[in-house]
């Protein structure tokens, strides 16, 4: 029996298909970013609240993700932003090649900030490069403190979490103490952003980051 | 549930990287899963079987390295594996470490029958 050295990743063609589309959002300067979380945690009132505080002018545009329905890209579309939907008809994730052709029909000349929001679901999300500058992990306080330390790969895999529903936190036995020491257990440089959909705390936060994001992908645009 | 979709790459890896051993079996190919690869290698183990059954490909095992996370203590140098929900460094304690390696999934290497000749290497 003879064992031949491989080496390779497993996933190289989606790998392959993500960094030809990074290379054209920076080409474009554009900032791509990947929402994954639970089902539930809201990242589609996320997307709804910021989209909400753009003004009409920005350049915004938004791939949604999910086994069955349009409800979300409905949703979404009512800010009157490009929206659509990515229905992946039983896959459990999004990858590389359904965000190249959900891109086709658009033009990337008039997008400056792609959000992506993945399908519901911590683990599978995280295997799959979508080209995007970065991820970020949505956990709301109805779920348990615990969950970066059992998914710790996608709170490894993420820059930013983003803590929701905060405006709940009096009603839940839900330690935010906690859960961001467990994400930094996984994570130790994360950043985090503690928001609520609905009283809009902590969106001035998060708003702030994206436009810190923004700015660099603009620089790394006009350096390349 | 995506490790159908990951064992289903690893078998066109498998046939893509055959064509190099004409005449030779592939046995068995390895596998390296990193504790932060997000992949269950249960299920990987079962989809890969259940995929395996009743094509060209039979027999042919799989063989999965699993490794944790890795790290490199900044405080006293010591590389490490880090336990499953702590990654302080076990020899100073220090919270300060370079993270090493642990997300990988790679194809690390096929098993041919003797006798095949290696083409085009």
């Amino acid at each position: 029996m003879e064992r031949v050295s491989l080496e390779r990743k497993v996933l190289s063609e989606n790998d392959r298909i993500a960094a030809d589309l990074r290379a054209r959002f920076t080409e474009h300067s554009i900032l791509c970013l990947n929402l994954i979380s639970s089902p539930g945690s809201g990242k589609t009132s996320l997307l709804e609240c910021t989209l909400d505080s753009f003004d009409r002018r920005e350049r915004a545009a938004v791939l949604t993700g999910d086994i069955q329905t349009e409800n979300d890209a409905k949703r979404l579309a009512r800010s009157g932003f490009p929206v659509k939907q990515i229905t992946t008809g039983g896959t459990c994730h999004l990858d590389a090649r359904m965000i190249e052709r959900a891109l086709l029909d658009w033009r990337l000349e008039d997008i400056d900030l792609l959000l992506i929001e993945n399908v519901g679901n911590l683990v599978c999300p995280s295997s799959y490069d979508l080209g995007e500058a970065a991820k970020v992990v949505v956990l709301s306080v109805t779920e348990g403190e615990d969950k970066p330390l059992k998914y710790p790969s996608i709170f490894f895999k993420s820059e930013l979490l983003v803590l929701n529903k905060i405006d709940l936190l009096p009603y839940v036995p839900f330690d935010i103490a906690v859960a961001e020491e467990n994400a930094r257990r996984v994570h130790r440089d994360m950043e985090i952003v503690r928001v609520s959909c609905q009283t809009r705390e902590g969106m001035a936060e998060w708003l702030s980051w994206l436009d810190c994001k923004r700015g660099n992908s603009r620089a790394a645009a006009s350096t390349s | 549930m995506h490790e159908i979709g990951i064992a289903n790459s690893v078998l066109d890896a498998v046939r893509a990287e055959r064509r190099r051993f004409p005449g030779g079996h592939v046995h068995k190919v390895g596998v390296r899963i990193g504790e932060l690869a997000g992949v269950d290698p249960d299920a990987m183990s079962f989809c890969f079987e259940a995929l395996v059954r009743g094509t060209d490909l039979e027999p042919l095992a799989l063989e999965i390295e699993y490794s944790p996370r890795r790290y490199q203590c900044r405080t006293c140098g010591q590389s490490y594996a880090a336990s499953r929900d702590d990654s302080a460094c076990p020899a100073c304690g220090s919270l300060d470490s370079q993270f090493s390696g642990g997300d990988e999934l790679e194809l690390a290497y096929l098993e041919v029958e003797d006798g095949a000749r290696v083409a085009g290497t």
